[in-house]
């Protein structure tokens, strides 16, 4: 092929192909600048607007009438318990179910249907999944408009997405490795705890970051299933009434009051930095397995 | 676990009064009987009748695509783990149809032991790699017992040498040809009885595949080899018996020829292995 002469048109064919090989690069740069300055601008915006209201009254003060004392703490505080928690109901469960799908029920008719259901699951409006749960947890099962039934809510609305991260960190291990231990008398259990769920697990966390992430963004389910509540006293208990930082930010927006708008530019740094120490401290780990697996596993 | 559960293996099964074979020190490990295996509703192979003989490496030669693999993976119940695959037939190892309802897939894979075309070591160190499968067939051991355990293995592969100090090194430091033998130690030191290869050298150079067949040659008198290679050589060079499979029209693949290997590289009696064997097909 490669010393073939070549006739004129084929020629020609390689001068197109050529300037495609130029222009492309340069559409692509186009595309990644229009998205970098996109968050570029609204990351300057509410810094502009809001940096001069950072101040610890935002974290630790309770919200109030006066844009000057008011604080997000209460926001702060429900999201991280109904956050975290759901990250701990989540996770466990999606890895569960990923490692069903993938090494127990492995190409059968029933795992096939339960993925591409799972799959559906992901692009349902996340309002749906605030409905459900003000009907069925809140009322049906009477766990009330609480901090444990938010969680179950941001739980519920993650764990496809990360459920279907998980069955793609599993069916990444190469197969290789699966035939080698089962070759050598494993069981599908020793396998999955030996050599599968290891090596998948730094996949997996990336999987459940993206889901602590968008469970912290939430707002419209949460606001569904605990209301608009101006709340002055932290969370204590499971059974708490509770708000989440983006409803604590669209409260603010809403008012007329023009200090109140620059609180919530503060309230959304503060909302990106905690997304940001999150997000530092769920690769650390990942980073952290990925080494211990590289050197001498046991 | 070993011997000792083996033996209430056979133990149950002449109690049921299964009409099994029992024979632990008979001549024919393993023996295949009317095999047939179906991926989806496609027959891979089919009407395959052979037998391994006890410390013989046997090798099964063919073109691609001809079944070898479907053929050695039966053999240890690999196969259970490939998504639409049917086994019909009997396979017997020592009497005993692997097949059978009570028969433990998990339990046969650690007796018959197999080693795949490329290297397929674990992302552990070299220590680990072997030790895998004494530790998860619940072999109670010292740490000496351990360590000799896995430096019998290595010694047997004839790695031992090469990495006797640097046991705790991550096994993706080794060369290809050293991963194959790793892969083969850590098959041994479950001490199986037979063990079977499929196309082992394929990725290696030929100085490492040398290397495996002298290995393979120097643990024939402890263990049963079945070799699947399509390098023709490697199968006159190494095994004492051959069997030649080939596809038929619908790509069904089926043992044209079985007999010692003088006997099929100097005088073939299927007209089809004269031609794979001179280079004419495959």
């Amino acid at each position: 092929m490669g010393h073939q002469v070549l006739t004129g048109a084929e020629r020609r064919h390689v001068g197109l192909r050529k300037i495609f090989d130029r222009v492309l690069p340069i559409i692509l740069s186009v595309a990644v600048f229009v998205a970098v300055a996109t968050v570029a601008s609204l990351l300057l915006t509410v810094i502009i607007t809001g940096g001069h209201r950072l101040s610890w009254n935002l974290i630790l003060n309770y919200p109030s009438a006066n844009p000057e004392d008011a604080g997000m703490r209460s926001a702060i505080l429900g999201s991280i318990f109904t956050v975290g928690l759901s990250a701990l109901i989540c996770i466990p469960l999606s890895i569960a179910t990923a490692i069903y799908l993938v090494e127990y029920s492995r190409g059968g008719r029933l795992s096939s249907i339960l993925s591409y259901n799972i799959a559906n699951l992901a692009g349902v409006p996340s309002v749906i999944f605030g409905v459900v749960a003000l009907g069925f947890l809140a009322y049906w099962l009477g766990m009330g408009r609480t901090v444990i039934t938010g969680a179950f809510t941001l739980a519920i609305l993650t764990l496809p997405l990360v459920t279907v991260t998980s069955v793609e960190a599993l069916k990444a291990v190469p197969d290789d490795l699966r035939f080698g231990a089962y070759a050598l008398g494993a069981t599908t259990l020793q396998v999955v705890r030996r050599v599968t769920l290891p090596r998948a697990l730094p996949m997996m966390l990336t999987g459940g970051i993206l889901g602590i992430s968008r469970a912290l963004g939430e707002a419209a389910p949460i606001l569904v299933v605990s209301g608009l509540l101006f709340i002055r006293e932290d969370p204590t208990s499971l059974f708490s009434k509770f708000t989440v930082m983006p409803l604590q930010l669209y409260n603010w927006i809403s008012r007329p009051q023009p200090a109140f708008i620059e609180l919530s530019s503060a309230g959304i740094i503060v909302l990106l930095l905690i997304l940001l120490a999150l997000n530092g401290a769920a690769i650390g780990l990942r980073q952290y397995l990925i080494r211990r697996m590289g050197q001498n596993w046991r | 676990m070993e011997i000792e559960s083996y033996n209430q293996l056979l133990k149950n099964y002449m109690e049921q009064g299964k009409e099994a074979m029992v024979d632990i020190s008979g001549p024919e490990v393993v023996r295949v009987e009317n095999l047939r295996v179906f991926y989806g509703d496609k027959i891979a192979i089919d009407a395959i009748n052979i037998s391994f003989k006890r410390n013989n490496i046997t090798a099964i030669i063919g073109p691609s695509g001809c079944g070898k693999s479907t053929l050695l993976r039966s053999i240890n119940r690999m196969n259970d783990l490939i998504p639409g695959a049917k086994v019909s037939g009997k396979v017997y190892f020592n009497g005993i149809d692997i097949y059978s309802r009570d028969v433990d897939p998990v339990y046969i894979r650690s007796r018959i032991g197999m080693v795949f075309q490329r290297p397929n070591p674990f992302p552990f160190s070299i220590f680990d790699n072997v030790a895998f499968g004494l530790r998860v067939n619940g072999f109670k051991l010292s740490k000496s017992e351990l360590y000799e355990k896995v430096k019998d293995a290595l010694v047997k592969a004839a790695l031992w040498d090469e990495v006797k100090d640097r046991l705790d090194k991550h096994a993706y430091s080794l060369s290809g040809g050293q991963q194959q033998r790793l892969c083969i130690a850590r098959a041994l030191a479950v001490d199986p009885e037979v063990l079977l290869l499929d196309e082992p050298t394929v990725s290696l150079d030929p100085i490492s595949t040398a290397r495996i067949e002298s290995l393979l040659r120097s643990i024939k008198d402890e263990y049963t080899i079945i070799i699947v290679t399509h390098n023709m050589l490697q199968a006159a060079r190494v095994s004492d018996y051959t069997a030649v499979m080939m596809p038929d029209e619908n790509m069904v693949g089926r043992i044209i020829e079985f007999g010692e290997t003088r006997q099929i590289f100097t005088n073939p009696r299927d007209k089809r292995t004269e031609d794979y064997i001179s280079g004419r097909i495959g």
